[in-house]
């Protein structure tokens, strides 16, 4: 798949600032006042930016409202109203919180339920996709969880959760590479179920319909990355992980701890081109590509 | 609206004949020549007489070796469009309710005045029958020529799609694929036609016929008794002729 910049800036920046909203909205004793406006702002600053550049690779993003209404069948069109429902009502509890010194817990636990669901949406737009067998695994919504509430976890402050949280996503993010590898290969589909031709003998395209790459072959049969795809896993797992991770268990300094934000925010988004550089579309098939 | 018809009055669509299929693209050409000024916004092209040229097709023919475990391959040509799928995964993921599926044949268009171009039907449609128009930012897809085959401004012969209609092979055949009697069901159930990834679960509409198989290099031709010279010693005038002249000093064979 075609890795658009505008796409993996979204998803590493809103998931990271819809997981420091989640933990804003379940703290039982959250920053208020000006400490408050500031992690407020850096979480809306994240989430809201994400989604703006998420519109960027839109064909119109001028009709982008009606993304919300079919919300019964797309999990983008879930994914549009649980943003905007996390960003309303944490803006209101933000906002009593800043403001008025007053904390409405209730608020915070429904925007923080919303957050979490609005990177479950996201990450089931993946997940649900019969054609990309390396996405259609649960573990695709568990990598993107674990990666938001890791990220959210480090971006708050808290310490020993992260801890915890970058060790358990650091499996998840294994277990996603290791099955991954083998998912085309085990989906069954080929260009011999593709063409129907299979009991027949071995398919092999021997001539495009086009002479130069069209729309399909841009978008789904992205192949330049793949070359350095085992080196840039090591460099994704080192900076999302193991780099916050040792500056973590560091005696605690403000210069560390921003050191390991920057750190994870960068293999998150390695993790992240990678996750769409990797991922073979089965219309590759018919190109007789991958 | 996203959600999928329960069942469609009628099931139309196309069966295509990878035995007859010639591979020439003239469905290629008709089809982008109809739709790019009917239905919708026109099917753009991009450096059409630069490098890398590129555009917007709703229709496009692969071709395959297919090499069986013994005796010689086959070449087979292979059109594709969209599949008018029953379980239309590209319908369910719209999120603006765009693309849908029509209850009274099961069409699956697209309203391009809703499209914001997001691309994900076309990530989630295995065949690759959906192509994002890079001058309109929307989606394109086979309509099944929906504007010619309800058209009573045409004449009836024109009343089907535009590919159905050039193929000079007659690899190409439309109709209602969910009557049993029909001419293409029977065609299908003649020629033992298939679905192209059964396994993706989408339940297309059209179907693929196998190409037949073909003779194999030791076959005999049943034209080859008919060739056997019929006289080993020549006669007549003819011969006398051959004969003599042969004598004749100068020249040779
Ligand atoms: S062939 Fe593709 S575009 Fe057409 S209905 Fe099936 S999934 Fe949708
Ligand atoms: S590109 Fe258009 S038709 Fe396709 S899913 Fe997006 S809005 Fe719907
Ligand atoms: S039915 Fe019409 S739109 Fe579809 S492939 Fe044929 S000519 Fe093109």
């Amino acid at each position: 798949m075609h890795p658009a910049p505008s796409v993996i800036i979204f998803s590493t920046l809103s998931g990271l600032g819809f997981g420091l909203l989640f933990w804003l909205g379940i703290d039982p004793s959250p920053p208020t006042g000006m400490t408050g406006f500031i992690f407020f702002a850096i979480a809306y600053a994240l989430a809201v930016g994400g989604l703006l550049s998420s519109t960027f690779h839109l064909g119109h993003p001028e009709r982008a409202w009606r993304a919300f209404s079919q919300w019964r069948t797309s999990w983008l069109s879930r994914e549009g109203v649980c943003a905007v429902g996390a960003l309303c009502i944490l803006g209101l509890y933000a906002a009593a919180l800043v403001f008025l010194n007053i904390h409405i817990a209730f608020l915070g636990w429904i925007g923080a339920a919303l957050s979490v669901a609005t990177v479950f949406t996201t990450s089931m737009i993946y997940g649900q996709l019969a054609t990309v067998p390396r996405w259609k695994t649960p573990l695709t919504p568990a990598l993107y969880l674990t990666f938001s509430l890791a990220g959210g976890a480090l971006l708050s402050g808290r310490t020993t959760i992260a801890i915890a949280l970058l060790l358990f996503a650091a499996a998840v993010q294994l277990a996603w590479w290791q099955r991954g590898d083998k998912a085309l290969a085990n989906s069954g589909t080929d260009l011999g179920t593709a063409t129907g031709l299979g009991d027949r003998g071995t398919v092999r395209s021997i001539a495009h319909p086009h002479t130069s790459p069209n729309y399909l072959m841009k978008e789904f049969v992205y192949v330049i990355g793949r070359k350095h795809a085992m080196k840039l896993r090591v460099i994704a797992f080192g900076l999302t992980f193991a780099l916050p991770l040792i500056l973590l268990l560091l005696p605690f300094s403000h210069i560390f701890a921003a050191l390991a934000v920057l750190s994870h925010i960068a293999g998150v988004a390695t993790s992240r081109w990678l996750f769409f550089a990797e991922a073979e579309h089965v219309v590759g098939l018919y190109y007789g590509m991958r | 609206m996203t959600t999928l018809p329960t069942s469609t009055d009628r099931k139309l669509g196309l069966v295509i004949d990878l035995d007859t299929c010639v591979g020439c693209h003239a469905c290629v050409i008709s089809c982008k020549g109809w739709n790019t000024e009917n239905y919708g916004a026109p099917l753009s092209d991009q450096r059409p007489y630069g490098t890398e040229p590129m555009g917007t097709f709703l229709n496009r023919v692969h071709s395959y070796e297919v090499q069986p475990e013994a005796g010689s391959a086959q070449t087979v040509h292979f059109p594709k469009s969209c599949l008018h799928c029953e379980d239309a995964p590209c319908v369910t993921v719209c999120p603006t309710g765009a693309s849908y599926k029509r209850v009274e044949d099961g069409i699956v268009l697209v309203n391009e005045d809703s499209c914001i171009g997001c691309g994900l039907c076309a990530w989630a449609c295995p065949y690759g029958a959906r192509e994002l128009d890079q001058a309109e930012g929307v989606m394109k897809k086979c309509t099944l020529c929906v504007d010619r085959i309800y058209n009573e401004n045409l004449p009836e012969e024109d009343q089907i799609p535009s590919c159905v209609r050039t193929c000079p092979a007659g690899a190409r055949h439309f109709g209602d694929l969910g009557d049993p009697n029909s001419d293409v069901s029977q065609l299908v159930e003649s020629r033992g036609g298939f679905d192209l990834m059964p396994e993706m679960g989408t339940k297309p509409v059209n179907k693929y016929l196998p190409p037949r198989l073909k003779d194999s290099w030791d076959d005999q031709s049943l034209l080859a008794p008919m060739l056997e010279p019929v006289a080993d010693e020549s006669r007549g005038f003819l011969s006398w002729l051959d004969k003599t002249l042969d004598k004749i000093p100068g020249g040779s064979a």
